[in-house]
């Protein structure tokens, strides 16, 4: 693998992330439970279709192939997306999608206070841009968990819910295969045994303040390195792409 | 063009085009433009997006092509960069008294303050009664760069420009 082969898949991965996780809260548009959270995860996930945009962009730029963002976006199929497995879950209950954000969000505020170190000058501008983003993305999300965790018991009940059926997909955040190794040497990539624990003390105290229960499995899923995904990101894609694909090149 | 312009002039120039979604507001008031560089009559516009997934990006763009057009340049470029990442802090002081008659209450602190990553709620004066007692109701408003807020003095809920 060269370096820029390693440095395509990178981007690919972090972009995937971006783009699915927005792809997910737009489903909540016009459905949110009251106004100022329709428009919270409307921001929010405006916010990620912007970074993903610019990190697709550059993805495009690395691989040289005169790819496009929307041709990455809308033109590549299950087994060629990299995001993690966590993003492409289905949103659930409000309680099950604010727990998905606030494990997205506190590994991405880690993630890319790290990557602003990068001697990727691309990279480490993009980064800089999303962590202004992202520590309110945070604020939020961790906000909620603890108004949930700590509200009424049936709150309390679904927000532990989602935090048991989602914690499978954490041990994946932290995988690193032969695209980071190579990319950590060049002082591109971010080393993810650096962010683990700074991830796991923000997790473990907003759990404990929000008077809920780190889930007890150690089994972990993985697969996202390999674009081996969940039944659920064919589905989002089938979406996603739909109008893309029936109307390619079409322009308004 | 009857006589070439200079970079100042263009400048002067841009303070034309409004924000799309805060039209009190200039592009430049904004600090979203960030370089101008002429090359007879070729200009190069070096703008910076204020959020990532900013909307009207696309909008000032088309804008500021246009606007060079008609004032006699034959090409005009706009570049995107994400360095350095915008900041509140660029907004001038005359802008900010403008968002406040606009009705929007503008950042309040410098960047520099680091507080507000620590969770700590700022106090915001309402941009129509002048009072402090105000609070948050969303850290997200009506588009990417506002929070919801309402005082509690007049009871009136309005957009605050958030420190970024």
């Amino acid at each position: 693998m060269t370096i820029q082969e390693a440095l395509f898949n990178y981007c690919l991965r972090l972009g995937d992330n971006s783009l699915i996780l927005s792809q997910r809260l737009s489903e909540w548009t016009s459905h949110g439970p009251f106004l100022e959270e329709d428009l919270a995860l409307t921001n929010i996930a405006l916010d990620m279709l912007g970074q993903s945009k610019s990190l697709l962009d550059y993805a495009g730029k690395v691989e040289g192939a005169g790819r496009m963002e929307d041709d990455l976006a809308y033109f590549r199929t299950e087994r060629e997306f990299y995001n993690t497995l966590l993003v492409e879950q289905p949103n659930g209950d409000y309680a099950k999608t604010i727990v998905r954000q606030f494990l997205m969000d506190a590994f991405d505020l880690y993630f890319y206070q790290e990557l602003t170190k990068s001697k990727d000058a691309t990279l480490a501008a993009i980064a800089a841009k999303s962590v202004k983003e992202i520590t309110y993305h945070l604020r939020h999300s961790s906000s909620w968990v603890e108004r949930f965790g700590d509200g009424t018991e049936e709150s309390h009940e679904r927000v532990q819910n989602g935090l048991n059926e989602l914690w499978r997909y954490t041990g994946e955040l932290f995988e690193m295969n032969e695209v980071d190794a190579l990319l950590i040497k060049e002082g591109i990539a971010v080393d993810l045994t650096t962010i683990q624990p700074k991830w796991e003390k923000t997790v473990r105290e907003v759990i404990a303040r929000s008077t809920l229960k780190l889930p007890e499995q150690s089994f972990m899923q993985s697969g996202s390195r390999k674009a081996v995904h969940t039944e659920h990101l064919g589905f989002i894609l089938a979406e996603m792409q739909h109008l893309a694909r029936m109307h390619p090149n079409a322009k308004w | 063009m009857s006589k070439t312009l200079d970079t100042k002039e263009v400048w002067d120039i841009l303070k034309e085009i409004p924000d799309p979604e805060i039209p009190v507001i200039s592009i430049i008031d904004l600090g979203v433009v960030r370089n101008v560089e002429l090359n007879g009559t070729n200009a190069i516009v070096t703008i910076t997006p204020t959020y990532s997934g900013c909307p009207a990006m696309k909008q000032m763009e088309d804008d500021i092509v246009k606007l060079l057009k008609q004032k006699g340049f034959e090409s005009v470029e706009v570049i995107t960069t994400y360095t350095p990442a915008w900041t509140t802090d660029w907004l001038n002081n005359e802008a900010k008294e403008r968002l406040k008659q606009y009705g929007i209450a503008p950042p309040e602190h410098s960047t520099s303050d680091k507080s507000i990553l620590l969770g700590k709620e700022k106090k915001v004066t309402c941009p129509r009664c002048g009072s402090i007692h105000t609070q948050l109701v969303s850290q997200f408003g009506s588009t990417a760069c506002k929070a919801l807020y309402q005082c509690k003095d007049c009871l009136e809920p309005f957009d605050y420009f958030k420190c970024i």
